[in-house]
């Protein structure tokens, strides 16, 4: 039934695959990574680089991610990039897998690193066509099928399961027990819903002294490490399911200053009484442009999230919008000068892609601790 | 904000005429420009020399002057209009060198105009390599280290410090020209002599090399608001040390990290903050592989062949975008034209691979150096989309036009085992053919990567390919999806597996394999897109019909003309746009297929689709399959698409399912005139004289018709086109000595044998003719004699010393052999008059490289009203019966590449060598030639010292000329028989010895510069041993003023005289238009 051996000349895989979506298309592919089902919500990405990052963002938990440039694999893995320590989206969906990478830096392919983490992924796949499709009817449940290729069953995985909204994702991503990076600046009480590494990395080299909290602990608790702030991360999912998150940030608002990335924004919008809702098919690239409004500059950003704060909401909220996307004009940037409340949508520390406001946005985060 | 208040009136400056480093891409920004500035209401005053331009009609721009590239002409110019601002970056190192000129002498204050863009003071940042280095400096970035310096000294010390081999890299030249690498101190004394001589301030820069890293490019773009963007990064398939336009390059990188990509590109936006330019910018790394490490190799502070290049490949229009910049806008004011809605603010991002190849010259030189090094030698380039990089890389080679479809030899040299490290050692134009036919040899990746400097990653594409070849030898059915997938035609497969391409195509669609059509759209499909630029692949899914298309209008395909090479300018693609606007006109859907990323036909906004894909059988079937258009026109686009017109038409009539035709023309008449028997028999019929003529396939049959037609005689051989290996010959050991050396005469491949008409006036004929009437657009005549390729020979209009009667023989003629050919479109004539008698040389009844020109000259939209008939229209219905008169006079003159190719006799002959023209125009012969002249960059001294050396037939013909001189203050100094003859002609001429009779000697003179112009008219023959040849090659190495043949240095003295009597006048190519009598007003 499996190919045990799979032909790695030229990039072509023995093994069958298929990639079903709820509507009940099918699409046959070639399989790799490890054997077996995966389902998610079906995704498209479209930076040319940073799929060793993309595919360790914990943001990706829940999803099928699909890249759109059409050779994914070419510089290997250096697992130097990694952010977070494991695969988390639940399977890439490719045009083409390069099985041959060549880069200083590289310890493995693409394949070897999915089979290292039991993931898998398809390739040989109009991946323009399926872009296409969710530009123009929003993201679908999908499900994977590398070396069994039971069409019934892959459509029946993608349509039972639950909508994204439903699913509680950040539970596998957050931190199972609290933790401390020790540093010489401003506490910080960080809510792991899915931290990215490169986010850890820079609040470090701004010498925070970071307490690192899992979803699910109380407010009192995190009041127990005496923050400075409150810095909310970037997380898989409906921002709405992540209540405890939104309990600790209606806690400490106006008491300590709070930042946010991503899901972040969202969390903090929130509680503050703004609403989100579901992008028909989201941001995902390293070529987002955003608007400052105060400088009247346009930052080219990373970006992944497939939610977004509606901008109406945030009139009584006291939130200021400060940066918006001038692709869709949805809301990139608010902030609350009162409440000192600053919070982006896109990845300041990128991870991948452009790393233009990195420096921008951690060294106002530390400004503004030091008043 | 909209545009600034202030600037309403903008200088555009071009590029000038086609040269190695400087190809059709500044006609695609320069129009791109126009229409941007225009939108906004902004006037334009746009001043190109080169009349082969899009740019360059009078409807692109509110004044278009074609008038030299000189700070003189410019300061009249802006005397004139009065512009507010002068776009510095939009038009090439010409551009930027010009306005630094202006600046330099307090024009640009004087008249106050403000330099838009990019910053007078950025200009010397980027091209002062001292400069530059200290800037790089102050921003922490790491560049190679490296010393300027004036004097060869001066290098030979800064060489020893940082040990050999450096890079020499002149400053202000274009295409790097006159650098190099030294591995000796001989070679960087040559290097650094010419470096020095072609810079414009005379510095070179001595630089460490950093030869086998690799190179990468990244396009930036900035506003007021200090708003930044890279548009896309390219990847070098060739390491440093290999100039990037000299290089195969992919788009975007193909083996870089995002660590590495986003290192790069935070210090690309670092640079172009620094240097504060407002518009676009092209910065060049180099990159150690192996450490991560990266140094800034070059910066150019303006569109470039690089912009164009990521323009095409990515569709966001960085000259279109940096001329709005230019005016005010900013990044998020300026909606992204693509997909409309989302403004340009963003980072383009991309869903294929793109693939350059540069197009070398190589074919047409003998003896050249076909080494790629940091000095160009390509006259063009081909673009390719692939969704794999083995398709793009295929598509590339078969877009070349070079005889290959594939790196599987077809007419190429084989390289053996024992030749293949030699070819992978020293790059040269057949690289990536000997890397193909090493892996034949078993060579392992590892060791070509050694020897090449190339990334394992390319070399696997590579490998890919020739293992793909394999399997479809084996078993070409099971493998055909993928050998589609992988960029293999019809014609490919069919040659590995020896089946014929009908089989193909049943199993093609047996097994459910179609060509798609995907677009290209800035945003890998995030946003739905408006613009209609595609290109093949084999996927699931077409996008070039559209489910909601609704078009009921006649549809046209039209051909393009492929890469820019010698004998294929951009007159081409100047004729394919011209169709595009007529069918527009006639409200008919126009597709163009090309895949030159320099073109304005190429541009996404020309026709109403775009198909980026090679101009093969195979692939334009596949295009005419999916889009099912009515017609194609096949006569546009030069020899590219003309060598297409038979196999299509036999393809089509073979095709029931199809009902294309081709247009215009019929193809069997096409090739009827290139048929010399039947096109003879033809003039006969209609007693029309042409020169005398013979087939020979032996030498004795040789020599035997030689006889009977008597010398000079023209000879070339039957099977090349084009004018390759064509010669005259004088005398029968001429003949002899061609045959043995130039030819294999045989049964199979004998020669042709023509009078040669020594002493003719050589006159060429641009007409259109709807298959009733013929309108003859212009009569050129030649300033060259008869025997220099029409291509390379500077002409005239109107003809200057042909009577009335004469005038009126030629449209007669041109008539008749038109209307005799069923001609439904373009005709070319070209003739030749000795003693009152016409002699048809050759008849083409497709567009030539002078419509653009007699279109310029006389106002007559010569290939819209071609492309006009062929849908159906007359010649009387378009309101064109008539030749116009015009009083001004219209000079053409060709730029050769002599300086930029070592070792080739700068001499010209039947075998066409120029790559470009440009056009002088004023009211009578000896300004508008002496204008040609400048804007060709033949200084023509009005002072000074002129040196004679005459071959003996010329001497007679030299004495009114060297009077003239004489007359106007002029110094001579003749080489001995020269000097001796004129002496007894009363004329004051002294001797000076020729290099084979010892210091000091006429290249001695030449090198101490004492020399403003030397007439030299070469003895025939090949060797490159004759004096003659020592002095060409150091006038061109020295850039002294030269001439080589007599009707030149007459037209030269004409120019001079003309230029101490009277006054040069400046009109815009509108108003001269405007003058003409009886052109239609539309």
């Amino acid at each position: 039934m499996i190919e045990e051996i799979c032909c790695k000349k030229f990039g072509i895989f023995m093994k069958d695959a298929i990639l079903a979506l709820e509507d009940g298309t099918t699409i046959e592919g070639k399989g790799f990574g490890k054997e077996g089902i995966s389902k998610g919500e079906l995704v498209f990405a479209t930076p040319y680089t940073g799929y060793e990052e993309a595919m360790t963002d914990p943001s990706y938990r829940g999803q099928l991610l699909m890249f759109t440039y059409p050779l994914i694999g070419n510089y290997g893995i250096s697992y130097e990039h990694m952010q977070s320590d494991t695969i988390q989206t639940d399977g890439v969906v490719v045009r083409e897998v390069c099985l041959d990478p060549n880069h200083r830096n590289s310890k493995t392919d693409i394949e070897s690193f999915l089979k290292e983490h039991n993931k898998r992924g398809i390739s040989e796949i109009d991946t323009r066509k399926l872009t296409t499709r969710t530009r123009r009817r929003g993201t679908v449940k999908a499900s994977m099928m590398v070396g069994e290729t039971d069409k019934e069953k892959a459509i029946e995985v993608a349509k039972n399961l639950p909508d994204i909204t439903e699913r509680q994702l950040i539970e596998k991503v957050t931190t199972q027990e609290p933790y401390r990076m020790k540093g010489d600046g401003p506490r910080i009480a960080l809510i792991d819903t899915g931290v990215k590494q490169n986010i850890l990395n820079n609040l470090k080299r701004k010498g925070f002294d970071l307490f690192v909290y899992p979803l699910n602990t109380s407010p009192l608790k995190v009041e127990g490490c005496d923050p400075d702030a409150i810095f909310v991360t970037n997380g898989p999912g409906d921002p709405k399911n992540a209540e405890n998150a939104i309990e600790i940030v209606q806690h400490f608002v106006g008491e300590i200053p709070i930042f946010g990335i991503c899901f972040g924004l969202q969390i903090i919008s929130l509680a503050l009484g703004a609403e989100t809702y579901k992008l028909k098919f989201g941001h995902r690239g390293a070529n987002q442009p955003v608007k400052d409004h105060e400088k009247d500059i346009v930052y080219i950003t990373a970006q992944n999230h497939g939610f977004a704060v509606d901008e109406n909401s945030l009139e009584d909220t006291g939130l200021e919008v400060i940066q918006t996307n001038p692709n869709d004009n949805t809301v990139e940037g608010v902030r609350d000068d009162y409440l000192d409340i600053l919070t982006v949508q896109y990845h300041p520390e990128a991870c991948p892609g452009p790393k233009d406001v990195e420096e921008k946005f951690f060294g106002k985060v530390r400004k503004i601790l030091e008043g | 904000m909209p545009k600034r208040p202030g600037i309403n009136k903008v200088l555009l400056i071009g590029s000038g005429p086609i040269e190695i480093g400087q190809a059709a891409e500044f006609d695609y920004s320069g129009s791109q420009a126009c229409r941007a500035f225009r939108e906004k209401g902004v006037e334009v005053v746009l001043v190109n020399s080169n009349p082969a331009t899009i740019m360059t009609d009078p409807e692109m721009a509110d004044s278009v002057y074609i008038e030299p590239l000189t700070s003189e002409s410019l300061t009249e110019i802006i005397r004139k209009e009065n512009p507010d601002g002068i776009a510095a970056g939009l038009g090439a190192q010409t551009g930027l060198n010009l306005t630094a000129e202006l600046s330099e002498k307090g024009i640009l204050d004087k008249y106050d105009v403000e330099v838009l863009g990019t910053p007078i003071d950025t200009i010397y940042k980027a091209e002062d390599r001292e400069k530059f280095r200290d800037m790089m400096n102050r921003i922490g970035e790491d560049i190679a280290r490296s010393e300027a310096v004036n004097s060869i000294d001066e290098a030979e010390k800064v060489a020893k410090k940082l040990g050999l081999p450096v890079i020499i890299r002149p400053a202000y030249t274009l295409g790097g020209s006159g650098g190099g690498v030294a591995t000796t101190y001989k070679e960087l004394e040559e290097i650094v002599e010419r470096g020095l001589t072609l810079s414009r301030i005379n510095q070179v820069l001595v630089e460490e090399s950093v030869l086998g890293w690799k190179e990468f490019e990244y396009e930036v773009m900035r506003d007021r608001n200090d708003t930044c963007l890279t548009v896309v990064n390219m990847e070098n398939f060739d390491p440093m040390g290999i100039h990037t336009g000299e290089s195969i390059v992919t788009a975007p990188s193909q083996t870089l990290s995002d660590y590495d990509h986003q290192r790069m590109r935070t210090s690309a936006i670092e640079i172009i903050r620094e240097l504060g330019i407002e518009g676009g910018c092209n910065i060049q790394f180099a990159f150690n592989t192996e450490t991560g490490e990266y140094k800034v190799v070059e910066v150019n502070p303006r569109v470039s062949r690089s912009s164009a290049l990521a323009s095409k490949a990515t569709g966001y229009p960085i000259a279109r975008v940096a001329a709005k910049i230019n005016i005010g806008l900013n990044l998020d004011e300026i909606p992204n034209d693509v997909t409309k809605e989302t403004p340009a603010s963003f980072e383009p991002t991309v869903d294929y691979t793109v693939v350059k190849i540069p197009r070398w010259p190589f074919d047409k030189f003998h003896n050249v150096d076909r080494s790629l090094t940091t000095q160009m030698k390509a006259t063009g380039e081909v673009m390719s989309i692939g969704r794999t990089l083995e398709e793009a890389f295929q598509k590339a080679i078969r877009s070349l036009d070079i005889g290959e479809i594939g790196l599987n030899p077809n007419q190429r040299r084989v390289f053996e085992k024992d030749e293949v490290e030699e070819y992978l050692e020293t790059p040269t134009d057949m690289r990536l053919f000997a890397i193909y036919d090493a892996l034949r040899n078993d060579y392992t990746l590892e060791e070509i990567s050694k020897t090449t400097d190339i990334d394992e990653f390319m070399l696997q594409k590579i490998k890919n390919i020739y293992e793909r070849e394999k399997d479809i030898k084996t078993d070409w059915k099971s493998n055909l999806k993928q050998a589609k997938r992988d960029g293999f035609t019809d014609k490919q497969i069919s040659n590995l597996a020896g089946v014929d391409r009908k089989t193909i195509r049943k199993e093609q669609e047996d097994q459910g394999i179609k060509t798609t059509y995907k677009m290209v759209d800035t945003c890998a499909a995030e946003f739905k897109a408006e613009t209609p630029y595609y290109y093949s692949s084999y996927e699931d899914e077409s996008e070039s019909i559209r489910e909601d298309e609704e078009d009921n209008r006649e549809k046209v395909l039209i051909l393009g003309a492929g890469p820019i090479r010698i004998g294929q300018g951009i007159e081409f693609d100047y004729c394919c746009v011209h169709s595009v606007n007529a069918l527009e006109e006639e409200n008919i859907e126009s597709l163009i297929v090309n895949n030159n990323p320099e073109t304005v036909s190429t541009d996404y906004d020309t026709s109403d689709k775009l198909f980026f894909d090679p101009l093969t059988l195979d692939d334009v079937v596949n295009i005419i399959e999916e889009e099912e258009p009515d017609g194609v026109m096949v006569q546009f686009g030069g020899q590219t698409s003309v060598n297409l017109a038979v196999p299509l038409k036999e393809e089509l009539e073979k095709r029931d399912d199809l009902e294309t035709e081709v247009y215009g023309t019929s193809p069997e008449m096409m090739d009827m005139a290139e048929d010399r028997d039947r096109f003879s028999s033809l003039l006969d019929e209609l007693g029309i004289s042409q020169p005398e003529s013979r087939i020979a396939s032996s030498k004795q049959e040789a020599k035997e018709a030689a006889g009977e037609i008597g010398y000079p005689l023209l000879v070339r051989p039957s099977y090349v086109l084009g004018g390759r290996a064509m010669e005259i010959v004088h005398e029968e050991d001429e003949l002899e000595e061609y045959m043995e050396e130039a030819v294999k005469v045989s049964p199979d491949h004998p020669i042709l044998i023509d009078r040669f008409i020594e002493d003719g006036i050589e006159i060429d004929v641009d007409a259109v003719c709807d298959g009733e009437d013929v309108l003859v657009g212009g009569i050129m005549e030649h300033i060259e004699e008869a025997g220099v390729h029409s291509g390379d020979s500077a002409c005239v209009i109107p003809p200057q010393s042909i009577s009335e009667e004469k005038i009126e023989e030629i449209k007669e003629h041109v008539k008749d052999i038109s209307l005799a050919l069923n001609a439904v479109g373009l005709v070319n004539i070209q003739m030749a008059i000795k003693d009152g008698e016409i002699y048809i040389l050759e008849a083409n009844p497709r567009s030539s490289r002078t419509i653009p020109y007699v279109s310029k000259a006389t106002g007559i939209p010569l290939a819209k009203l071609a492309a006009k008939t062929m849908v159906g229209k007359s010649l009387e219905e378009l309101g064109y019966t008539e030749t116009p008169e015009i009083d001004h006079v219209a000079v053409k003159e060709v730029v050769l590449p002599f300086d930029k190719l070592l070792g080739v006799d700068p001499v010209l002959g039947p075998e066409m060598k120029s790559t470009g023209e440009v056009m002088g125009i004023d009211y009578d012969f000896g300004k508008a030639y002496y204008k040609a002249e400048i804007a060709a960059n033949n200084e023509i001294p009005t002072e000074g010292k002129v040196v004679l050396s005459i071959r003996d037939t010329d001497k007679p013909k030299i004495v009114p000329i060297a009077k003239k001189l004489e007359k106007h203050g002029f110094e001579l100094l003749g080489t001995k028989g020269t000097a001796e003859y004129l002496q007894k002609k009363d004329i004051n001429i002294n001797q000076v010895n020729k290099v084979s009779e010892g210091s000091p000697h006429i290249v001695d003179k030449i090198r101490e510069e004492e020399i403003d112009l030397v007439i030299n008219t070469p003895t025939s023959g090949k060797k490159p041993k004759r004096d003659g040849y020592k002095i060409r090659r150091a006038v061109v190495n020295l850039k002294t003023p030269y001439i080589t043949n007599i009707q030149a240095a007459k037209a030269a003295s004409n120019a001079i005289e003309a230029i101490k009597e009277g006054e040069i006048i400046t009109k815009s190519i509108n108003e001269h238009q405007e003058k003409i009598e009886g052109i239609k007003n539309e």
